[in-house]
């Protein structure tokens, strides 16, 4: 048992020491949602003030709106980011020799999991504060409740970055992720836009969004940030996750797995 | 032995109604009042009143409450008790808006329709005074010491100033096009009026009647032809005003010392009037196109919540229950 929290704190430690010594990762990391934030969102700033749709108590900006997407954003590109690191890895060497380790491969693979949302979870909050400078606020204990969710949805989302990284062969192929995995995701959910307004353009728009998991995940943060539960973002979401890991785990098994074909 | 418990759950629930405060909001297109129990910011009751209500004042001791039924001709009287129509009173055609004067027996009130302004004496239920004003007139104050009343016209575009001891003008001012509402403020020596088209509030000097300030309102993103300044009130101190900009579904907060918007408070869709609570720390929006009242927040200038109410709410009053 030592071994295995030797091990984790190691994994971990090293996720933190790469992102720290990539400091233009973390700008862009913040960045990327700021800009959302602050350009584009600024452009639509009355446009939502239509409907009120829960957990939302009275009209919201359109900067309001967007804040739990963004948060999911992070982790999003976090996730991904993470799946990018370990094809690196394959690559260069060291996943051969982490994969040696006298330990289950799916403790070692939650361990980097688990580096990985905690980074993710840093930038979320890094990025809650530069908002909440910029005058968008949330309930202050909303800063607290939503916790859990990023959990959940960093776990979530770097399970499939886990999951695809199993099926990527080399680092030239990130690109297919992006224009397959994390656009899509991101688009297609209630990231930028609710679910009824998409239900007044499209039905069956608004039935992809619904099934995208990515949904759920901005859905409870959207919910955790105001201090409200939601039992259907949960389920979905923790489903997800556990359907990710399993495929990761699955991915990774070197018997079964894809890795036995890449040699 | 639970009949006693139910009748004291039930006496413990009505004693707690009763010590929450409340706003009546007159809903326009559906002929009804719905009142706000401010603690839970529910609708709590819902009292069918006379056609297409707006303007709704309650007397100086809240026995009873005006509400102008504009389109039944009538300023009708109710016990906000049982929420019965009492008696109507004679108003002239088509009353929109009207005020009490600080004697708590004279109604100033505006007949959009016949360019006059009615004094009603609500003892008597009798027209003391019938004004010739301009046309389509629609805001009215009167001053705290009672001797200044003010109707403003929309369509010509002027403050009426009326010596309330004889009922008759002493002084037009011009505004800006379609003036909507007007208010005294600090003691009065200022009085504001909004112009809903010319989208500014003109601030002037009642010693001398002359303008003294012109404010303006401007939002990003935003129309200038959407932001209209309609309904506004005063905090604690008449240090800012709180100022309903219509169609543009924002409320501005204004410096009164500086004339400057300080704030631009997202609200429901076409906000018209605004009232506030007992300590005036939360005011309440009358928003008519979504049909709501949004509660903000004075202190931290931030919208709480939007309450349902009937079609096209329009007019507020604060109604302490204690």
């Amino acid at each position: 048992m030592r071994h295995a929290l030797i091990a984790m704190r190691a994994i971990v430690l090293r996720e933190a020491l790469r992102f720290v010594h990539q400091r233009e990762r973390f700008i862009a990391a913040l960045v990327r949602p700021l800009v959302w934030l602050l350009v584009f969102a600024a452009g639509f700033r009355a446009a939502l003030g239509l409907s009120i749709s829960p957990p939302y108590q009275t009209y919201i900006t359109y900067e309001t709106y967007i804040v739990p997407g963004l948060c999911g954003m992070i982790l999003l590109f976090n996730g991904m980011q993470s799946s990018l690191s370990l094809v690196y890895d394959r690559e260069m060497g060291s996943m051969r020799l982490l994969l040696t380790a006298p330990l289950s491969r799916t403790w070692l693979l939650f361990s980097k999991l688990l580096g990985s949302t905690i980074i993710s979870i840093l930038q979320v909050y890094a990025f809650l504060l530069a908002a909440w400078l910029f005058d968008i606020t949330l309930p202050p204990l909303g800063y607290l409740t939503v916790l859990p969710a990023l959990v959940l949805g960093g776990l979530m989302l770097g399970a499939l970055g886990l999951a695809l990284s199993s099926f990527i062969k080399q680092l030239e192929n990130f690109a297919g992720v992006m224009n397959f995995v994390i656009f899509p995701m991101f688009f297609l959910s209630s990231a930028l836009y609710p679910l009824w307004k998409m239900a007044e353009s499209s039905e069956l728009l608004h039935d992809i969004c619904a099934a995208n998991p990515f949904t759920h995940v901005v859905e409870l943060i959207r919910f955790a940030l105001y201090v409200e539960w939601n039992g259907m973002a949960f389920f979905w979401s923790a489903l997800a996750t556990a359907a990710f890991m399993a495929l990761a785990v699955w991915g990774y098994d070197p018997a079964r797995g894809m890795m036995t074909r890449k040699g | 032995m639970k009949l006693p418990i139910l009748t004291t759950l039930t006496a413990a629930l009505l004693s707690t109604t009763a010590l929450a405060d409340e706003i009546w909001v007159t809903n326009e297109k559906d002929d009804t009042i719905s009142v706000i129990d401010i603690e839970t910011m529910e609708v709590v009751r819902t009292i069918e009143t006379g056609e297409r209500p707006r303007g709704i004042t309650f007397s100086k001791d809240y026995s009873v409450v005006y509400i102008c039924a504009s389109d039944s001709d009538a300023v009708q009287v109710m016990d906000p008790e049982t929420g019965e129509i009492l008696y109507d009173l004679p108003s002239g055609e088509d009353p929109e808006q009207f005020v009490l004067h600080p004697d708590n027996r004279h109604l100033y009130i505006a007949n959009e329709d016949d360019a006059i302004t009615t004094v009603v004496d609500t003892e008597t239920r009798t027209v003391v005074a019938q004004i010739d004003v301009g046309i389509e007139p629609e805001g009215m104050a009167v001053s705290p010491d009672g001797k200044i009343a003010i109707t403003t016209s929309e369509t010509t575009n002027m403050a009426h100033w009326i010596d309330t001891e004889t009922q008759t003008l002493f002084a037009n001012t011009l505004v800006d096009s379609r003036p909507r509402h007007a208010e005294f403020v600090k003691d009065g020596s200022e009085l504001w009026v909004s112009a809903e088209i010319g989208g500014t509030i003109s601030v002037f000097d009642v010693a001398t009647q002359t303008e003294k300030a012109k404010i303006d309102f401007e939002i990003d993103n935003i129309h200038p032809d959407r932001v209209q300044p309609v309904g506004f009130e005063f905090t604690n101190g008449d240090t800012h005003a709180f100022v309903a900009l219509g169609p543009s579904n924002h409320v501005a907060v204004v410096n009164a010392e500086t004339y400057e918007v300080e704030e631009y408070i997202l609200v429901g869709r076409r906000v018209w009037h605004l009232e506030f609570n007992r300590d005036r720390s939360q005011l309440f929006t009358t928003n008519g196109v979504s049909g709501d009242v949004t509660v903000v927040d004075v202190e931290s200038r931030k919208a709480l919540k939007s309450i349902k109410v009937g079609r096209f709410p329009w007019g507020a009053a604060f109604r302490p229950t204690e």
